[in-house]
């Protein structure tokens, strides 16, 4: 067995949360960081997002998906960080004082790596036509919207000529307006919520600018075609997602995109043992982005599905902060703290973290949370101790699910509540 | 002139080839689609079985347990995944426990090795997600779960590099006799053979008829299917079928060799023998009825439904006969005609050779085949086998873990390569949760560089099936 080469940090992923959890790790003193990338470019899913809209929130200013990830790129030059291209980490394994990652390439072969800590930040993967099992054929010309994304942005080919998008998730929607531009007929995007998934500004930018019509309450209900799609059938559906008989319209199109949500990759964290969340399918975390599995750390698209990567790059900043306070201090805080766990109503579809350790956070905390309906009229966001004493409360003019929201919990809120629960709801 | 032609490169006839190959023979393996293994031995329940079922009095029954030894032996001789799962029939009521005994006692007579009842409390200690309201089980250890479509791409590589010539693409329509041959037509050419063996699946009573009088009937049978990600946990150990009820034959769920879950399938007749599409009504049916055997499926964990036609027929056999002078039939095969392949091959060339086939064994002759599989090379010695090949060392599909190295060595092993999945057929990539969403433009990268054909003609998977329509307006100036 060849030597077991040591890092202070290792994080697992290049892309956006990759690179800004790597930065501020180094900015925050250390000086022995390695990213590991499966692919051969750092950016992630940034590099084929070439439309424009990133960054608002962070540079204030409208960026493309490259040119946001190499706003990182350039800041992690003049840092001593290391970098693994076309490589994957195959095997994460968590001991006391170590983790152990396995990882392989052509050029380095199989290596096994070890460090004080590491930060998961592998992204996601899109849900499939299987995982929502539309019946139909298998036939060609069936595409996840990133996939399509994929084919048309970075590898200069067409997927098809006449298109029906499934899902009104962000990437679907861009994916209207771009394959619309490139000569394509974009006949319909048919969500089967009674709402939009994707951020406003993508509806109207992508769907109404191009007379694209999107059907809400509406769904796949059967794929014809032998070798290529051929036809789709839409039919409306009832209040529990049912297909409504007699409601059928039949496309004739070749193409079919899917934008049904995107699935944290969490294989890697479940086999070392990192406990995860059913609601997000990513990580339970603390306030520091820590996991329940010590020294090991989340942040991006597999900790919980981001529309904006502003709020990713925040979020891997902070991850980055508190490996690297683990790494000089082997923790922030004492093993007995003080821990609050996050609760949720039934209007709330989750927190991150879903965990506070009182004496982690400084001045406050943030939380993000997801609505599970459209809340039109003005509502508060209201936190509740144990003995039901509001603790917190934010006023919202309107929430949607397709946007994440989030509040800052000021520490000395949280000195003081009752029991070990906050539950957070929504109220009129 | 050929000696033998083979139509129909389905398990039946790439076991047949691969029996030949050994044999100083011209022969020819014919398949109307685009890669062998498209048919009924593509998309089926995968398992090698047991014998407890057939009729002692059937070929079925007198082929079964000889062939399920006969594939314990292939799946080392060709490297083919495979594991001895066994296989569990439970009972749900009094009647089921009837139904056992008649299986049990026909599994004596057709030689079924090892088969043990079981009560309720016992089924359930092995297999602990068993519903409560089993009773009782026959336990058949001689079964076990095998990758079918590997099983006969294998045979078909090693007939093919042991001599056997393969066209595909060539869709048989007429079949002439001559004075001393016959003439096989197909849509795009015709070939002269001293001898025919059909081996058609579906297509086998059309094929029979093309030179000899009508004898059966085929009555193409679609089953669904669904396939749920190992993220499901361990479920079930064994393939665990249902006892028959009025309603159905029974939805079985069994293990896969990539340590999915199989659950399915229905048996439904069509019309239209190419009609492998899933309906909603069936999946929910298929889901309902398995759940009665092993409750806590969650059906969230889908990756992949698929549908899979067998070649049933109104002759309630094999039909396995010389039908017309140097004219074998290896027709109506149905389960379990997996199993019984390479008996089916080997009886079928025995019955050639009384029509006069000469079987002059070849001086030298590799029956064997050995595949590199990454996820089994231990990991510490991974460190110097990439090091040795560099290919195995870059992953391509995250799901299953499938190299560059692996992909590379499926399209250079010799049968031609057009699609996505023959790549996912040979190499396993694709076959994961993402299902292809991933890999699949990367391996069509690897296609097109290794075959030289364009990315643009690259296909998901039969004749038809094509992925890309053009370039972007823009893409001559960005390359």
């Amino acid at each position: 067995m060849q030597n077991i080469k040591e890092y202070q940090l290792i994080i697992i992923g290049g892309g956006p949360a990759g690179l800004a959890a790597a930065v501020s790790a180094a900015k925050n003193g250390l000086n022995d960081i390695l990213i590991v990338e499966r692919d051969k470019y750092l950016g992630g899913i940034l590099n084929q997002c070439i439309h424009n809209g990133f960054g608002l929130h962070y540079f204030k200013e409208e960026l493309t998906g490259p040119e946001y990830s190499k706003r990182f790129i350039d800041l992690l030059a003049d840092t001593s960080v290391e970098v693994a291209l076309d490589t994957m980490a195959l095997n994460l394994e968590n001991s006391e004082d170590w983790r152990y990652v396995h990882v392989m390439s052509s050029s380095d072969g199989y290596r096994i790596l070890r460090s004080k800590a590491v930060i998961l930040a592998m992204g996601c993967r899109e849900r499939t036509r299987m995982n929502i099992q539309i019946p139909g054929t298998r036939a060609a010309g069936i595409f996840n919207a990133g996939q399509a994304q994929l084919y048309v942005n970075l590898e200069g080919y067409m997927v098809g000529k006449k298109v029906i998008i499934l899902g009104s998730g962000d990437v679907g929607l861009i994916m209207a307006r771009r394959l619309t531009l490139e000569g394509a007929e974009v006949v319909a995007c048919v969500e089967v919520m009674p709402y939009p998934g994707g951020l406003n500004r993508n509806i109207v930018q992508c769907l109404q600018d191009f007379d694209i019509p999107l059907y809400l309450s509406h769904t796949i209900t059967d794929i014809k075609g032998r070798n290529r799609v051929e036809q789709v059938t839409v039919q409306e559906v009832d209040q529990n997602g049912k297909p409504i008989a007699g409601t059928e319209i039949y496309y004739d199109v070749d193409t079919v995109l899917l934008s049904v949500g995107l699935i944290p990759e969490n294989e890697l964290s479940r086999e070392a043992g990192v406990t995860l969340d059913p609601r997000t399918s990513g990580p339970i975390v603390y306030e520091n982005k820590e996991t329940l599995a010590r020294g090991i750390f989340a942040c991006g698209n597999v900790l919980h599905v981001h529309d904006l990567v502003d709020f990713v790059t925040e979020e891997a900043e902070s991850a980055g902060h508190a490996a690297a306070c683990f790494v000089r201090d082997g923790g922030c805080v004492t093993e007995d703290a003080n821990i609050i766990s996050l609760k949720t109503d039934s209007n709330i579809g989750y927190t991150v973290p879903q965990q506070i350790r009182i004496d982690d956070v400084e001045k406050a905390v943030r939380v993000f949370f997801r609505v599970r309906k459209i809340f039109k009229e003005p509502s508060r966001i209201v936190f509740r101790d144990q003995s039901n004493s509001e603790i917190a409360s934010f006023k919202r003019p309107f929430m949607f699910p397709a946007e994440m929201e989030n509040v800052n919990l000021p520490r000395q809120l949280l000195e003081n509540i009752s029991g070990t629960e906050l539950t957070v709801s929504v109220e009129g | 002139m050929f000696d033998v032609i083979i139509i129909g490169a389905g398990v039946i006839g790439c076991a047949t080839a691969y029996e030949l190959s050994q044999f100083d023979l011209n022969v020819l393996l014919l398949d109307k689609e685009n890669d062998v293994s498209l048919g009924a031995s593509r998309a089926n329940t995968a398992i090698v079985h047991g014998g407890y079922d057939p009729d002692p009095a059937t070929l079925m029954g007198k082929y079964n347990v000889k062939g399920a030894k006969r594939c314990i032996e292939l799946v080392d001789t060709l490297d083919i995944e495979f594991k001895k799962s066994g296989s569990l029939i439970v009972a749900l009521d009094e009647n089921d426990l009837k139904t056992l005994d008649k299986y049990y006692n026909r599994g004596l007579i057709n030689g079924v090795e090892g088969m043990e009842m079981l009560d309720g409390e016992e089924t359930r200690r092995r297999e602990p997600n068993l519903s409560k309201e089993v009773i009782g089980a026959l336990w058949i250890p001689e079964s076990g779960i095998i990758n079918p479509w590997e099983f006969t791409i294998a045979m078909a590589e090693v007939a093919v590099r042991e001599g056997v010539k393969l066209e595909l693409n060539q869709k048989v329509v007429d079949i002439e006799k001559n004075s001393d041959h016959y003439l096989v037509k197909t849509e795009t050419d015709q070939f002269q053979t001293k001898y025919v063996i059909n081996a058609a699946g579906v297509y086998s009573d059309q094929i029979h008829n093309m030179v000899a009088e009508p004898a059966f009937k085929i009555k193409p049978t679609r089953g669904q299917y669904f396939l749920l990600d190992r993220s499901a946990g361990e479920t079930v150990k064994a393939v665990i079928f249902p006892c028959p009820t009025e309603l159905t034959k029974g939805i079985l769920v069994s293990p896969t060799v990539h340590e999915n879950i199989l659950v399915g399938p229905d048996a439904e007749g069509i019309s239209d023998p190419e009609d492998t599409s899933t309906t909603r009504e069936v999946l929910d049916l298929v889901a309902k009825e398995a759940r009665r055997s092993v409750p806590s499926l969650d059906f969230r964990h889908n990756i992949r439904n698929y549908s899979g036609i067998r070649a049933n027929s109104d002759y309630n056999d094999f039909f396995i006969k010389i039908s017309a002078p140097n004219f074998l039939d290896l027709a109506a095969i149905k389960s379990p005609g997996l199993t019984c392949a390479p008996i089916i091959a080997e009886e079928g060339i025995k019955l050639l050779a009384e029509e006069g086939l000469e079987l002059n064994k070849k001086d030298s002759w590799d029956g064997t085949r050995k595949i590199v599989r990454f996820k089994e090379i231990p990991k510490e010695e991974r460190a110097d086998f990439i090091e040795k090949n560099p290919d195995y060392g870059r992953i391509i599909c995250r799901c299953e873990h499938i190299t560059e190295g692996e992909i590379v060595a499926a399209i250079r092993r010799g049968l031609p390569i057009h699609s996505l999945d023959a790549i996912k057929r040979r190499a396993g990539s694709g076959l994961g949760r993402c299902q292809g969403g991933f890999c699949g433009p990367r391996v069509q990268e690897i296609i097109a560089r290794e075959t030289g054909i364009s990315p643009l003609d690259i296909l998901l998977n039969k004749t038809g099936s094509y992925i890309l329509v053009g370039q972007t307006k823009n893409a001559d100036k960005e390359a």
